[in-house]
């Protein structure tokens, strides 16, 4: 366990879409020990409870940590009316992230709206290995796209209206890849549907798979026992916690239908 | 510098700040923030005889300066705790109160008897969680049941017997009058209120158990008013907790008649909050000239 509560700047602030915010923090502490796939949780005015939100990208060597975040309900709302130079309250790095497997591996990755962006950086170590697939809710939702690119990584886009890339539900491009391809391992990261989809596609194809799970939280770091999820654990369900033991579990130990 | 030391049923604790339990755990993870050893004590996690899963999630809530949680007790049992938790907590120094809940009187009996024989300080006799669907509260809302479990426990119990009392009743001056006839040697209160939310969208409530205990900064006014209610109505040494958040909220408890306070929703926001209270009072301690912070107890002055 070796998270810090930082008193992060906010260094920059850009809007990636309607709705949607990156912010890039200055948090030294942080991002010398994250990995991919933890989250921090970040405290917002007026309200008891933090916010989980997913590191999206780190940069050690400049000490800075990124994040992109969804307005969904009021505390995301006053998270995104920060001004650059403000101050970011947050506890991270939290969690288990994304096992990382050798950089030769072929490695896919899919990600549904606002679940795409804690994928960037695990994705960003398989460099040409890796294989993209975002899907969004029309053009006009679409992030990071260019961001996982610049690794050398192949993405493809499905937007279920049609606006841009593939017409219809992220899933079918995956599915259309491991029926081509060798595929190693799958990290997978939005709507709960869409990643039983995939746990199900690669449970079939004995493909790995880990996904990123949310519950809501209390804590944040393991004590109050608030954000269970159920587990199989030797085969029987129980419950462990997201934001501990998680966010990031082995798709196949996940009780879909609980 | 003025003395924040208390002495609690007959225990010397470093100063009047616990956590509370169920917001804490068993130390562990906040020992990786902070030494808990500056804390005077914690509260664990509610324990129960065998392991305990919990209820289905979601599992919390947020309301209007406060929560809503329907955690239900998820613990590894008490022979776990006594196994994996409570060696490595001896070596935190700091004071241990053990939290247990259980759906019969024998059970809680046979934990209390287990638990006299370890090193914990004081044993919390939670009566008061509105969270499970078999004891649990029923225990602690009528005096006749806590009388009972009051009374049995204490035969199987060296170590203080603190209980927990559950704001969900009539008359909880009532309630502590009949722990204290029963034997209790000390009290600890509130314990979460009775709540419940609702999704307008789904129209489903938010907790997957419907109902769950409302804490957090929004109830400090009810504790505050219990714990003087208490204080007035029994001679026994109070734990006082519901809401605290910062150390103004901590001296109003012991104005109000506690000798030490717990502090628990307040640890999602800040998990140094305990730390910043201990510091307030001895700051407050300091600028008033009060030598002791046990002088502080049940110093309201009622019109
Ligand atoms: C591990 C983890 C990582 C996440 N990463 C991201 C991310 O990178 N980008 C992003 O946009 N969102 C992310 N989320 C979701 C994000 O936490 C919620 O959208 C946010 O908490 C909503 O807060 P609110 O006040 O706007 O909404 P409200 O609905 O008003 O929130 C009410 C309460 O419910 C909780 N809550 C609501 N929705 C969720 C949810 N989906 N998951 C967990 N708690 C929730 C809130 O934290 C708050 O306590 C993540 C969630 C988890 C658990
Ligand atoms: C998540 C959570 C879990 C709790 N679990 C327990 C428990 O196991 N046993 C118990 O006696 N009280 C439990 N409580 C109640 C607290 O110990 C405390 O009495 C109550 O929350 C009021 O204090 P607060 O407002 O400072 O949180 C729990 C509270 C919360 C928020
Ligand atoms: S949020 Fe407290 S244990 Fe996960």
């Amino acid at each position: 366990m070796k998270y810090t509560i930082e008193e992060a700047k906010l260094l920059k602030k850009e809007q990636l879409a309607k709705g949607i915010f990156r912010f890039t923090v200055f948090s030294p502490a942080v991002a010398s020990v994250a990995k991919a796939g933890q989250f921090a949780n970040i405290s917002v005015a007026g309200k008891i409870l933090r916010r989980p939100i997913s590191i999206c990208e780190l940069d050690p060597q400049f000490g800075r940590i990124r994040f992109v975040f969804e307005v969904r309900g009021d505390g995301t709302a006053i998270l995104s009316q920060a001004v650059e130079g403000d101050i970011i309250d947050l506890i991270a790095p939290l969690g288990h992230g994304f096992d990382l497997g050798d950089p030769s591996l072929q490695a896919v990755f899919v990600g549904g709206g606002i679940g795409v962006p804690p994928l960037l950086e695990a994705a960003k170590s398989y460099g040409r290995n890796a294989s993209v697939y975002l899907g969004f809710r029309s053009e006009e939702a679409m992030i990071l796209v260019r961001d996982f690119a610049v690794r050398g990584a192949a993405v493809r886009i499905a937007t279920d209206d049609g606006s841009l890339g593939y017409h219809g539900f992220v899933t079918d491009l995956l599915k259309e890849k491991l029926q081509n391809d060798h595929v190693d391992i799958i990290y997978a990261c939005g709507p709960r549907p869409m990643l039983k989809l995939i746990a199900a596609m690669a449970r079939e194809q004995g493909v790995a798979c880990q996904v990123s799970l949310e519950e809501r939280m209390g804590c944040g770091i393991g004590a109050c026992l608030v954000c269970a999820c159920p587990i199989l654990k030797d085969g029987v369900p129980t419950y462990r916690h997201v934001c501990k033991e998680g966010p990031v579990f082995n798709a196949e130990e996940v009780v879909w239908d609980a | 510098m003025p003395d924040l030391k208390i002495n609690f049923c007959g225990i010397e604790f470093k100063n009047p700040v616990f956590t509370a339990s169920g917001t804490y755990g068993f130390g562990r993870e906040f020992n990786a923030l902070y030494p808990i050893s500056l804390l005077g004590g914690i509260s664990c996690k509610g324990t129960t005889l065998a392991p305990r899963e919990g209820n289905p999630p979601p599992r919390i809530a947020e309301t209007p300066s406060g929560i809503l949680n329907s955690v239900g007790l998820q613990n590894p049992g008490v022979e776990h705790f006594i196994n994996e938790d409570l060696p490595w907590l001896l070596e935190q120094k700091t004071g241990i109160i053990v939290n247990i809940a259980g759906s019969t009187v024998e059970e809680y009996c046979e934990m209390a008897e287990r638990l006299s024989e370890t090193a914990v300080d004081i044993i919390e006799l939670n009566i008061s969680c509105p969270n499970v669907k078999h004891g649990g509260a029923a225990f602690g809302t009528s005096c006749a049941s806590v009388t009972e479990i009051t009374g049995e426990v204490k035969k199987h119990c060296t170590k203080p017997l603190m209980v927990k009392l559950s704001p969900n009743v009539t008359s909880i001056a009532d309630i502590a009058k009949s722990a204290e006839a029963a034997g209790a040697d000390a009290l600890s209160l509130i314990n979460t209120i009775m709540a419940m939310r609702i999704d307008i969208e789904t129209r489903r409530p938010i907790l997957k158990n419907n109902k769950g205990g409302l804490s957090g900064p929004a109830v400090l006014p009810v504790a505050i008013r219990m714990v003087n209610e208490v204080a007035n109505a029994v001679n026994l040494p109070i734990m006082g907790m519901g809401g605290i958040s910062d150390w103004r909220d901590a001296l109003e408890m012991l104005l109000a008649g506690a000798s030490a306070v717990q502090v628990g929703t307040i640890l999602f926001n800040d998990p140094l909050a305990p730390i910043k209270i201990i510091d307030g009072l001895n700051r407050y301690l300091k600028s008033h000239g009060i030598a002791r912070v046990s002088e502080l107890t049940g110093a309201v002055q009622l019109w």
